[in-house]
């Protein structure tokens, strides 16, 4: 495995586009050697087009970017051959096999001729694609696709990987399977995965720290549990029995805490000191028969919503964010 | 950094077998041709008839215009796929790698080359068969298929340059209709002194796809007609020139890579 320095700095990077809003808007991050990273952010964010600028597909417009310890803007061809990347939508030949998209990935990396056959076996059976390998990719399957995508992002062994929405549109059982390689990667190859997701578990499970982008500016960044804890109070779910005494229970929770969602929930954070138990004293003393009631400790939603005003489903379903590539 | 011989294999291996792969692209350059030169043979006959027609065999008259057609078809489809890759992204897999620029062009083009001279065999083959005699025997037959591979490169570098600036398949196939004009304004059917409507002869006239024609005929059936042959070639030439310079400002442009 290679000594060499693969970390991701970005200082101030910044991408513009003609007639559009600035997609990229000055954000500094750091990603250490062997970290999973995870880039949280709605659609439309700036996830995508900061991914396009560190793997030097897009020029910046200003600031810079180390990736490996080359600079995007004048040593591309040495960042490329460091990084591997898959990027958003599995980028295959539906007319070629698997095993031909890797002929064809090994001879374009120059791996040597007699290496050529054993590492695209080899990546074939990580990945699990042995049997499938000789079969027409237009008959993959979403997960086998996305399998396909990161074998070829792997095949000259880079030690930083980038993973633009890897696991979009995958069945559950075919995101864990993902999940599990890219973490294998990090802790047993020291790879450093630079991840985009919308999804919050994904974040959460896989990232050893996140960063969260909105309208191209990172709002927050930690690990998940400093995160979450920054956000520090855990809120309170009811389901009343009757629809009759949504507007009781709702008074009655907003003297525990500040309301959360659109209004039609009733859910509040709580606030310092208020607790579980005071919630249900309240509404029995005041005779409020409920469905159930719930305690949620803060998740990554938590923090978008708090970080933006916004929940993270919500700002993707606006369609609110800086133009996405 | 590969050498550039491999990739250039690596990427002519991909286009060739993507064509092999899927025979509603593959066939059509090579049955619609024919099967267009069959039914003028067939109609047109009588204009052998004509003082001053070359040949009595309108067959042989009519051979040259595959070699033109089948390349056109050629531009649409390498336009085509080069235009798929860039909207699905395969471009951009393709630019992840060490593979250089000229690379990317050459062996989409190789592609393009490899399949315009299967085609040429094709043809040449079904004129055989079909009791066409190649007045400037085998030397000349040689000489047509690599004629065959530079009209190939022509037409294939600007599918790749239409490709390249609109990243659209939908406009490639937009723009193969007026592409097929040049072909019908030409001497496709009548030889131009023959034509007896003066605007239609102007036109064909200053058509250069008369003289990318005029030049297979003439080794079809004149033997070695050198002003066909520098005509031809030389336009040719000028074809593959021009539209490889604009393929290469063209991928320049859409090539953003640091």
């Amino acid at each position: 495995m290679t000594t060499r320095d693969n970390s991701i700095v970005v200082e101030k990077l910044v991408r513009e586009f003609r007639k559009g809003p600035r997609a990229v808007d000055g954000i500094d991050l750091y990603v250490a050697p062997g970290e999973i990273y995870g880039f949280l952010g709605p659609n439309g964010a700036g996830k995508s087009t900061t991914v396009l600028m560190l793997t030097t597909l897009l020029p910046p417009t200003a600031g810079t970017a180390r990736v490996g310890g080359y600079d995007v803007r004048n040593e591309g061809p040495k960042v490329r051959s460091v990084i591997g990347a898959a990027l958003q939508e599995a980028a295959l030949d539906p007319l070629l096999t698997g095993r031909d998209h890797l002929r064809l990935q090994t001879m374009l990396q120059a791996i040597p001729r007699a290496e050529r056959k054993p590492r695209q076996e080899e990546l074939l059976e990580r990945v699990g694609l042995t049997e499938a390998a000789d079969r027409k990719v237009r008959g993959y399957s979403g997960g086998m696709k996305r399998r396909l995508d990161l074998a070829l992002a792997l095949v000259h062994r880079p030690s930083i990987l980038f993973l633009d929405e890897p696991t979009t549109g995958l069945d559950p059982q075919s995101r864990t399977a993902l999940w599990a390689e890219v973490a294998r990667l990090a802790r047993e190859d020291n790879v450093t995965v630079f991840l985009t997701t919308q999804y919050l578990e994904e974040a959460d499970v896989l990232a050893d720290r996140v960063g969260i982008i909105d309208h191209g500016r990172i709002v927050a960044e930690g690990t998940p549990t400093a995160l979450k804890a920054e956000i520090g109070r855990p809120s309170i779910h009811v389901i009343p029995c009757r629809e009759d005494d949504r507007q009781r229970i709702a008074g009655l929770l907003a003297e525990f805490g500040e309301p959360l969602g659109d209004g039609h929930d009733l859910a509040v954070r709580l606030r310092e000191g208020a607790g579980m138990a005071d919630v249900i004293r309240a509404m029995d003393a005041n005779g409020v028969v409920v469905d159930d009631v719930e305690l949620r400790a803060p998740t990554l939603d938590d923090v978008f919503l708090a970080k933006t005003g916004r929940t993270l489903e919500g700002a993707a379903e606006s369609g609110d964010g800086a133009k996405a590539l | 950094m590969s050498a550039l011989p491999t990739q250039i294999g690596a990427l002519a291996q991909r286009s060739i077998t993507r064509t092999a792969r899927q025979p509603a692209s593959a066939i059509p350059p090579l049955i619609f041709p024919v099967a267009l030169m069959l039914l003028n043979s067939g109609g047109l006959h009588a204009s052998t008839e004509l003082p001053g027609f070359p040949t009595g065999s309108f067959l042989a008259f009519a051979l040259a215009v595959p070699f033109i057609q089948g390349a056109l078809f050629s531009t649409m489809n390498a336009g085509t796929d080069l235009a798929r890759d860039i909207q699905t992204g395969f471009f951009s897999r393709l630019s992840l790698t060490p593979v250089r620029g000229s690379a990317l062009l050459a062996g989409q083009l190789a592609g393009i080359v490899t399949l315009g001279v299967l085609q040429a065999v094709f043809y040449i083959v079904t004129g055989l068969l079909l009791g066409v005699r190649f007045a400037s025997g085998p030397a000349g037959i040689a000489l047509l298929l690599l004629y065959a591979a530079l009209v190939a490169l022509g037409f294939g570098a600007l599918g790749s340059f239409l490709a390249l600036r609109t990243g659209s398949g939908e406009s490639i196939q937009g723009l193969f209709p007026a592409l097929f004009v040049f072909l019908f304004i030409s001497s496709m059917n009548t030889p131009r002194n023959l034509i007896a409507v003066d605007w239609f002869r102007f036109l064909a006239s200053i058509n250069p796809v008369s003289y990318l024609i005029e030049c297979v005929r003439s080794l079809i059936i004149t033997g070695w007609d050198a002003e066909a042959l520098a005509l031809g070639f030389g336009i040719a030439i000028a074809l593959s020139l021009v539209s490889l310079a604009l393929a290469v400002w063209a991928l320049g442009q859409r090539l953003e890579r640091t």
